[in-house]
């Protein structure tokens, strides 16, 4: 499994490259321009002048590879120098963002924090709720819990986030005056009672995420213990005077697990992508916001380094995720 | 252990028990059909699914008002007699709209799924069996599950819609294009997860007793592999048409879809947002009608799922 | 630093709000903190590097130009003494000089002088070559800026410039200091983060942090030049969302005190107001909702030459039948069930101010069903068996483009059904804003390629002097390949009348002349009939009930008197 694990690592390198190119291609081919939001009263040779500022004047190839290089070699070094107080990167150009003339590492750690306590908390929580939900229906399938959990979960899977999210705030911010409807990016907690406000404010937010979340994976998790619930091995566990606890928490859940690590390794790298829509609706202006707003502007920079990220963390979870299947099931070998 | 398919055991292949079968002539989907039809939820869901069908089929013929005819003395009414669902902010009939919609949208979202399920199983089955293209195809799959899909619809918009317009008319080459791109931006979920199940699977008892007496790969996929993997591929086709059908409206939206007066329940749904204070029901009639059709292909593919086992069959 | 002031201004409210109506002396900071919502967010706040209405005006708080423009469109002079002209010696009588003299003791935020060598380096640093300066064209024409002495101003041009208030007038051509942009020049523009996320400014307020496209915070400015202005102590300007989200911010739950450009279904805004927590304020200046017809043919057929002048239109060069089009269309009621308190009917494409305002064409104003089916059978377009009118063997059908925009597309919906009334078939497509307004020259999609018959936007000019706006209508101003599709004459009409009088207005200074000349233009321009204008716009924005001092403006930055607003008690 060790050398499993470390050819694949290796082998991401050349695939991650390729990504990234195959990425810059299709952003510098889809029809934009990062002038489109201006407005018509700036005259189109000024706009020429700018498009040419952000050196979009130069060939695709020069372009790649300055953004290659800013990435892999200057941004590391950045950080170091931030970490350890060296001075390696004098001097070197950082990836800079077209819409904000500013180092997109910056703003992309800016928008960390709000996106991973909505976005990733959303995904732990539904995530928690999902696996019990699952295996109960499974369990019971069919019962009264069976029937209003598929209920649910269908018609939150179903029902798009930006008709739940308006809903919430129409309900709990406009009528019930419980929640704020926009989101505070700045507010810092402190004591108890800025706690209080953060956890109101993402109260909305987590709550229409998780839904989503925990009704796509309760459904795997769900399909996939009736599957093996019905196995001869559980007939023998259980002829073997094994409790039903064990039987089915133990056995059944452990041969159940593979189609949920891959809907839940699928799912982490997407929290980073943050929720567009759901960041949108309550104003959260996180990593989703950053990515939708830099799409539109034609920022490419700012989309060409965030869907690497996203790439480098896809790549990665999918690793995590083979390697995990081999744990919870030894008959997978892959050398 | 046995194992759980429509496939007779695999000590027990067709070809080696001719005299079960005639000594028992009933025919094994007609087996399928019984079980399914004593599966409620299946039965019900089969049946919401089949009017809702019949109403956008035949639906406007009955009900022949122009889902674009804009009367704008009647606009933002509630249910009346002429408007039975009320009208929107032109005056336009919802009734009409939402039949008009739910063609487009059912057609589109069990297309789109049916497409992003043929990629994913086959690729997932492919990568999952063959050891030689798992490391090849999953790399595939990581670069479409890393492509931004905004850019990627754009260039295909780009690319293809005045060509396919030209070839098919302009909505057909746009139905095209909406299934093939939603289609080839979502099959990698189902892909990952039937190579993971595969790759269990290709471990068990029967397939290694399978191989072991010369069953070929095409038929061990068909008989043994694929089987096994239907009830996430089912989890997966019900989710994929709520995705598909939300997706086209986004993509209407954006204006790589469907000319803009042309009703989907997606768009529906997406106008009436703005409106949900003032007129709640024009938000309810699509919001239910997709809820309703994705519930309804759950509940038919739990009961196809359950009718295929023949352990749960045999009960 | 942010929370000192806002301690202080706390404890100034707390201290002086008593007394402050007693004695008429009113405390800096005295009214707490304003809440401002703008559903775009601002991404830099340097307008010279960003363009877009939300930086410019997120900005115009921090940094102020020499002039600005009041809400009836009316030059105030800003930073600058007086307004200079003719008469009183300002402006030289050869048209080809105009001197400001500076406010005097007006300090820097950070307590140092504005003097004219600052706005001598913003001439320099927007007009650097590698800049890529968005405010450019405000100095076209100038040759040079003098600092004549600490306090004066001279700017010369090249040539005689009948309307010399371009450069350092209005939102978009403010003042930046030297001491902090010195080594910003040219290419390093960009590297100088810092400087454009906190740009030192003049104005009411500073900058205390900005999160690009996300939020902004400002403190009272402690060196601003009018006493007890602003009435606030902080700002909170949030961006993103939507339209409907921010109006719903400040007219539902109140948590915001100011919401930018509304743009949404006005019953919806209607009930919004009823809640009688804020009310909804729109200010126009000169943006016109328009459909342009274009002049030639955008067939596929024709390959690299679609919509290019060696084509004309099949049959839209034809006046007559862009004449049934505008009449078949009635405008009022796409201002009813789209713009409310947003938009009027208008039937020019030059709407304002006043005196460039013609009356013309003021009978497009009612619909005429009939009379356009008549102008229609005169042309020779004669109903087919479906009802969709034929001449030739062509259909007359249309395809209808605009951009992404829920009142765009119900006017769409509209107007397609009333030229099927009058025999045209129409096809309605959308385009997402960023593509349809992009110039990039590899889509088929972009406005100026206009690969369509028709299509809707809407445009307008900056300042009040509609010269250079005008002149987008020139021959030399049709996209075409040649030019990689860049050019202002989207629906490609061209005439050499026309060009005429664009070179006459520009060498004409009297006001009333100028007037004539550009309603002479509006009017060639509309009995064209190559474009059709639909709505004046204007732009509605909501306020909380609470916030007073709110003067709406649609000539400058709509917050342009920020250091007014105050917390009505």
């Amino acid at each position: 499994m060790f050398t499993y694990t470390l050819r694949r690592l290796l082998l991401a390198i050349p695939t991650l490259l390729f990504i990234s190119l195959i990425i810059f291609l299709l952003l510098d081919l889809a029809p934009g321009d990062p002038t489109a939001n201006l407005p018509l009263t700036i005259p189109p040779e000024v706009k020429a002048k700018i498009r040419e500022s952000l050196g979009l004047g130069q060939p695709i190839h020069i372009r790649y590879l300055l953004w290659l290089k800013q990435f892999l070699i200057a941004e590391p070094l950045h950080v170091m120098d931030y970490m350890f107080g060296t001075d390696w990167a004098m001097g070197m150009q950082r990836v800079i963002s077209w819409q904000t003339r500013s180092p997109v590492a910056d703003i992309i750690a800016q928008r960390m924090p709000q996106t991973l306590w909505v976005v990733g908390l959303s995904y732990v929580i539904g995530t928690l709720i999902a696996l019990p939900i699952g295996i109960i229906s499974a369990y019971r399938q069919y019962s009264w819990f069976d029937q209003i959990g598929t209920f649910v979960s269908m018609i939150g899977y179903s029902v798009p986030t930006f008709f739940t999210g308006v809903l919430l705030i129409v309900i709990f911010a406009v009528n019930l005056g419980w929640f704020p409807s926009i989101y505070d990016t700045t507010h810092v907690v402190t004591d108890w009672d800025s706690f209080l406000f953060q956890v109101r404010q993402m109260v909305m937010p987590v709550f229409v995420l998780a839904l989503y979340n925990a009704a796509q994976i309760s459904r795997y998790m769900r399909a996939s213990m009736l599957d093996n619930l019905g196995q001869d091995y559980v007939r023998t566990a259980r002829a073997k005077g094994m409790s039903e606890k064990v039987v089915v928490l133990i056995h059944v859940l452990r041969n159940s697990m593979i189609p949920v690590v891959t809907v839940i390794a699928l799912g982490v790298p997407t929290i980073f992508g943050g929720a567009i829509i759901t960041e949108q609706v309550f104003k959260v202006n996180g990593l989703g916001q950053l990515l939708i707003t830099s799409i539109y502007a034609n920022d490419i920079p700012m989309v060409q380094t965030l869907t690497f990220i996203f790439a480098v963390l896809i790549v990665l979870f999918n690793l995590v995720a083979d390697i995990l299947y081999g744990i919870l099931d030894p008959r997978i070998r892959y050398d | 252990m046995t194992e759980p398919s429509l496939a007779p055991p695999p000590n027990q292949s067709p070809e080696q028990a001719p005299d079960q079968a005639m000594a028992a002539p009933r025919n094994q989907w007609r087996d399928v059909w019984d079980q399914f039809k004593t599966h409620k939820g299946a039965f019900l869901g089969m049946i919401v699914f089949g009017l809702f069908i019949v109403a956008v089929l035949i639906g406007p013929f009955i009900w022949s008002i122009d889902p674009t005819y804009i009367d704008i003395r009647a606009r933002n009414q509630g249910p009346t007699f002429a408007h039975p669902l009320g009208t929107d902010q032109l005056g336009r009939d919802m009734l009409a709209r939402m039949m008009a919609g739910g063609k487009v949208s059912i057609a589109v979202g069990i297309t789109a799924m049916a497409l992003s399920l043929l990629l994913g199983t086959l690729i997932g089955v492919l990568a999952g069996y063959f050891k030689r293209l798992d490391g090849p195809l999953m790399r595939l799959t990581d670069l479409f599950l890393a492509l931004p899909l905004l850019p990627l619809l754009l260039v295909m918009v780009m690319l293809f819609r005045e060509a396919l317009a030209a070839r098919y008319g302009p909505e057909t080459g746009v139905f095209i294009l909406i299934v093939v791109a939603i289609g080839i931006t979502s099959w990698m979920q189902t892909a990952r997860i039937v190579r993971g199940d595969v790759l269990a699977l290709k471990e068990r008892e029967f397939v290694l007793a399978a191989r072991s007496i010369g069953t070929p790969s095409r038929r061990m996929i068909t008989r043994h592999i694929l089987p096994n993997v239907l009830s996430p591929v089912m989890v997966s086709a019900t989710l994929g048409i709520a995705n598909a059908i939300i997706t086209e409206s986004a993509l209407s939206f954006l204006g790589l879809g469907f000319p803009p007066d042309f009703p989907t329940w997606g768009r529906l749904l997406f106008d009436a947002v703005d409106y949900l204070q003032q007129y709640p029901s024009r938000v309810m009639w699509p919001g239910l009608a997709i809820s309703a059709t994705v519930l309804s292909v759950n509940y038919i593919g739990d009961g196809l799922r359950d009718a295929l086992d023949p352990r749960i069959r045999g009960r | 630093m942010r929370l000192t002031t806002a301690l202080m201004g706390a404890a100034a409210t707390l201290a002086l709000a008593p007394m402050a109506f007693a004695d008429g002396h009113e405390a800096r900071g005295r009214d707490g903190q304003v809440n401002i919502i703008y559903w775009q967010a601002p991404s830099i706040l340097n307008p010279f590097l960003s363009g877009g209405t939300k930086e410019v005006e997120s900005a115009s708080l921090i940094i102020e130009p020499l002039v600005r423009f009041d809400e009836t469109g009316a030059m105030v002079p800003w930073l600058a003494d007086s307004i200079p002209t003719v008469e009183n010696g300002g402006v030289a009588a050869d048209l080809k000089q105009i001197t400001w003299k500076l406010k005097e003791g007006v300090l820097w935020s950070d307590g140092t002088p504005l003097t004219a060598a600052d706005a001598v380096f913003t001439w320099e640093y927007c007009t650097h070559p590698e800049g890529g300066c968005s405010q450019s064209s405000y100095f076209d024409g100038v040759d040079s800026v003098v600092a004549v002495d600490d306090l004066t101003i001279q700017v010369n041009f090249a040539a005689p410039k009948p309307f010399p208030y371009t450069a350092f007038v209005g939102s978009e051509s403010p003042i930046i200091q030297k001491a902090q942009f010195a080594d910003c020049m040219g290419a390093k523009a960009p590297e100088c983060t810092e400087a454009n996320f906190a740009p030192i400014g003049t104005g009411p307020f500073v900058v205390t942090e900005f999160r690009p496209n996300d939020v902004i915070q400002y403190a009272a400015n402690e060196n601003f030049r009018e006493a007890g202005k602003p009435a606030f102590a902080t700002v909170l300007f949030k961006g993103g969302g939507d339209a409907t989200a921010a109006a719903r911010a400040v007219m539902e739950t109140g948590e915001f005190d100011y919401a930018w450009n509304l743009q949404i279904d006005p019953n919806v805004l209607k009930d919004m107001e009823s809640k009688g927590l804020g009310k909804v304020v729109a200010a126009y200046a000169t943006s016109v909702e328009r459909i342009h017809v274009n002049q030639t043919d955008p067939s596929a057929a024709l390959g690299e030459e679609r919509g290019t002048v060696a084509h004309p239109h099949p049959f839209l060069t034809d006046p007559r039948v862009g004449q049934a089009l505008s009449m078949a269309i009635d405008r009022s009621l796409i201002a009813e069930i789209g713009y409310g308190a947003g938009g009027v009917p208008t039937c020019n494409v030059l709407p304002a101010p006043a005196a460039y305002a013609s009356t013309a064409n003021d009978g497009c104003l009612t619909q005429d069903i009939e009379g356009a089916k008549a102008l229609l059978d005169a042309a020779g377009w004669v109903p087919g068996a479906d009802g969709v009118r034929v001449k030739d063997g062509q259909r007359l059908t249309l395809l209808y483009q605009t951009s992404t925009n829920a009142v765009r597309q119900d006017t769409q919906a509209l107007v397609k059904q009333w030229w099927s009334e009058i025999g045209v078939e129409t096809q309605l497509r959308n385009i997402d804003a960023s593509v349809f307004f992009g110039g990039d020259p590899g889509s088929p999609d972009t406005f100026q390629k206009f690969f369509a018959d028709v299509e809707m936007y809407t445009n307008n000019f900056a300042g009040v002097d509609p010269e250079a706006y005008m002149a987008n209508w020139r021959c030399s101003e049709i996209p075409s390949p040649e030019t990689q599709w860049q050019g202002s004459n989207m629906q490609r009409f061209c005439s050499a009348e026309y060009d005429a009088l664009v070179d006459q207005m520009s060498q004409t200074a009297a006001l009333e002349e100028r007037g004539a000349l550009a309603k002479q233009m509006n009017d060639m321009l509309m009995q064209s009939y190559s474009i059709i204008p639909l709505i004046h716009r204007g732009n509605p924005s909501a306020h909380a009930n609470t916030l007073g001092g709110v003067k709406m403006n649609d000539w400058d930055s709509e917050i342009w008197n920020i250091k007014d607003w105050h917390r009505v008690k």
